[in-house]
């Protein structure tokens, strides 16, 4: 394997557009009512990512409250394990709620509270960003509810207590799939419906502009403190990045902050569920094709006929049928490389790294593991791979316990 | 002067107001659309706006969203959905007829391809629920060159200056969502509604249809006071859904619902736009 970089990294990256296109992706492709929040919101976030007030208070709240900056760990006995690169993770599982999804919450419930919202709503499919949806709205005391789809609510429980116990209103979605896509669908359907009073967190850098922009801004936090732990910790970059992508948002996240670096390759890591070729997986990047869906045009999963199809993952936080606009568009130009890892390749690198280093990853972030344990051999010693650990496994226990037959 | 134009024009010489009922093609089965089509005319519907069954309908509420769920269920699809507008065509060449829907079934089929197939079907006009004015310039075009209309949607918080824009790119009609929310929802104000197409007016001279939340005739008689056409949806395709297992009797459930709408509209006196 090589770490390649088609991109020229002395062009200059600045994307999105005023309009929230990067390249052909992303865009604004919402019914008409939604125009007028969205600009709103728009103007609001231009506003307050300069507001040196703002930033101050966000920056307070990630270092108090959610406990960053997260370690970079060196998981040396892993990397000699494979003999070949370096192994370092970067800690998002240590996070307050056990995962990155937070960082982006802080900051939207913040803005919302900046916009004299008082109601929010998301949409949650593992239901990590659901809880650190909640989490935020409790200590900001405004009214939150979460829609969750039929079939992750029972796949879910725990964190479906974690949102209720928390405050939160879960509302099981019983339309088309019953899954991640359907509750972001009957969000939105919320928000045309509320639109004066709420504020949507989305979990993810999809959706309309600036959704994708906003949320890979407060999960940039990840990259670059990266950037300095990596040179203070060994004296240079890592020679390549690794994240797990359902809609992106961690991946992004390490990622932004990268791209000008010629040196640091990016490889996005997809859910190839059963496998690619039997069709039962989320990987749009490696699989899908360019459409429009949920506010934005970017790699979709579909049929011939432009309908989604559903996806398949072990891992529900991926089980996305889309996939944030800028991966799009770092895989179109050649600055991201896009792979995809089966649920089964997924499990070897739980149990790699829980075995190994004492750490138990969310089944999301196993898929970077693993792709990191392919690639790691095929490298030289001194060379150095820096994984996003976006998320801790406590929440997939009963997920593991029902596919290895195992009763609690 | 495209037919949908034509059709407001001579419903103006005649102090009427467009009734505009929305169906979605393919619900509950697809050899269903066609004599609902026909039967929809034959009780007063002067546009048919036909919806595209879609995955992921956003903007709709649980009514339409269910129909889309059915229709798919038959493996309906945008292709399918033109045959059935062909099919209809071949009896009924008057009566104009407005694609609903969202994007990505067209992004999917190529807009150029869309655009000469639709046109051929006997499309009048195209209604893209998820596609505003500013992502639209390439297909509009297209659509131009087909001679179809583009129909835009104006909703309670557009803005002065989207009122302008959509006044300046849309052709047909403006199909203005009466309230904020998603299909079938809520309950509508009628001063509100009045004060916005007012302000609306200001803007453009193309003719106004109402949308959302318009459940029975009476609702239907008040906003033919308001504007130049109602448009009908959710509270058809409830009829439909209740009588899902029996197409003759959802066949006389639209039929009647649109009548009595048809009557209640002529009834009511001539509107002073």
């Amino acid at each position: 394997m090589t770490l390649t970089i088609e991109f020229n990294t002395t062009e200059p990256y600045n994307f999105p557009d005023e309009r929230g296109h990067f390249g052909p992706y992303g865009g604004v492709f919402v019914a008409e009512t939604l125009m007028e929040p969205i600009d709103e919101l728009g103007i609001a976030y231009e506003r307050y990512m300069k507001d040196p007030e703002f930033l101050k208070e966000l920056d307070r709240d990630l270092q108090h409250y959610v406990g960053r900056p997260s370690p970079i760990y060196h998981a040396e006995r892993m990397s000699r394990h494979f003999g070949g690169a370096q192994i370092f993770l970067k800690r998002e599982d240590l996070n307050h709620t056990g995962a990155h999804k937070v960082n982006n919450t802080i900051g939207q419930a913040l803005l919302a509270q900046r916009m004299g919202k008082t109601r929010i709503i998301a949409e949650t499919g593992a239901g990590q960003h659901g809880v650190a949806t909640a989490t935020v709205a409790a200590r900001l005391g405004l009214e939150c509810v979460v829609y969750m789809g039929e079939v992750d609510v029972a796949r879910q429980a725990q964190n479906v207590l974690r949102m209720r116990l928390l405050g939160a209103t879960v509302v099981p979605v019983a339309s088309g799939s019953k899954t991640l896509k359907d509750a972001l669908n009957e969000a939105m359907r919320d928000w045309v419906t509320h639109v004066d009073d709420t504020f949507y967190i989305i979990g993810t850098v999809a959706g309309p502009h600036p959704y994708p922009a906003m949320v890979r801004d407060f999960q940039s936090v990840i990259g670059r403190e990266s950037r300095e732990q990596m040179m203070t910790q060994t004296g240079r970059l890592p020679n390549a990045l690794i994240a797990c992508v359902g809609g992106g948002s961690n991946a992004i996240g390490l990622f932004h902050p990268f791209i000008g670096d010629a040196d640091v390759a990016m490889i996005g890591v997809e859910a190839a569920g059963d496998g690619i070729e039997t069709g039962r997986h989320s990987a749009p990047l490696s699989a899908g094709r360019p459409g429009v869906l949920h506010g934005n045009r970017t790699y979709l999963m579909e049929d011939d006929d432009g309908e989604i199809i559903e996806t398949h993952s072990i891992s529900a936080g991926l089980d996305y049928p889309g996939v944030g606009p800028e991966h799009a568009w770092l895989k179109d130009i050649g600055r991201a490389q896009y792979v995809a890892i089966t649920d089964t390749e997924a499990m070897e690198g739980f149990h790699t790294l829980t075995r190994m280093e004492g750490i138990i990853p969310a089944l999301e972030s196993s898929h970077a593991i693993a792709y990191a344990m392919k690639l790691a051999p095929t490298l030289d010693q001194d060379q150095q791979i820096l994984i996003n650990l976006s998320g801790r496994g406590d929440k997939d226990i009963n997920t593991i316990a029902a596919r290895e037959g195992i009763t609690l | 002067m495209s037919r949908l134009t034509h059709r407001f024009e001579d419903l103006r010489q005649q102090g009427r107001t467009a009734l505009i009922p929305f169906i979605t093609a393919g619900d509950p089965h697809p050899s269903f659309t066609v004599p609902a089509l026909h039967a929809l005319v034959k009780a007063g519907a002067n546009i048919i706006e036909v919806g595209v069954p879609f995955s992921d309908p956003m903007a709709d509420g649980p009514v339409i969203q269910r129909a889309s769920e059915r229709s798919l269920a038959h493996k309906m699809s945008l292709r399918k959905t033109l045959e059935l507008v062909k099919q209809f065509r071949t009896e009924d060449n008057e009566t104009p007829i407005v694609l609903m829907g969202y994007l990505n079934p067209i992004e999917a089929m190529g807009y150029a391809a869309f655009c000469a197939q639709a046109a051929a079907s006997g499309v009048d006009g195209v209604l893209t629920v998820d596609m505003p004015p500013e992502e639209a310039s390439e297909f509009l075009e297209l659509l131009k060159a087909q001679e179809m209309d583009p129909i835009f949607l104006l909703a309670p918080n557009s803005t002065e200056a989207r009122i302008q824009k959509m006044g300046a790119m849309g052709r047909g009609y403006l199909y203005y969502v009466a309230l904020k929310g998603v299909t079938g929802a809520g309950h509508l104000d009628l001063a509100e509604v009045e004060k916005k197409l007012k302000e609306i007016r200001q803007w453009t001279s193309l003719p106004l249809a109402v949308g959302f939340g318009v459940k029975n005739a009476e609702t239907a008689a008040a906003l033919g006071h308001l504007a130049e056409g109602v448009v009908v949806g959710s509270a058809l395709v409830s009829l439909i859904e209740a009588s899902k297992e029996h197409p003759a009797d959802a066949l006389l459930g639209i039929t009647d619902l649109m009548s009595s709408m048809r009557h209640a509209l002529d009834a009511a006196p001539g509107s002073s736009f």
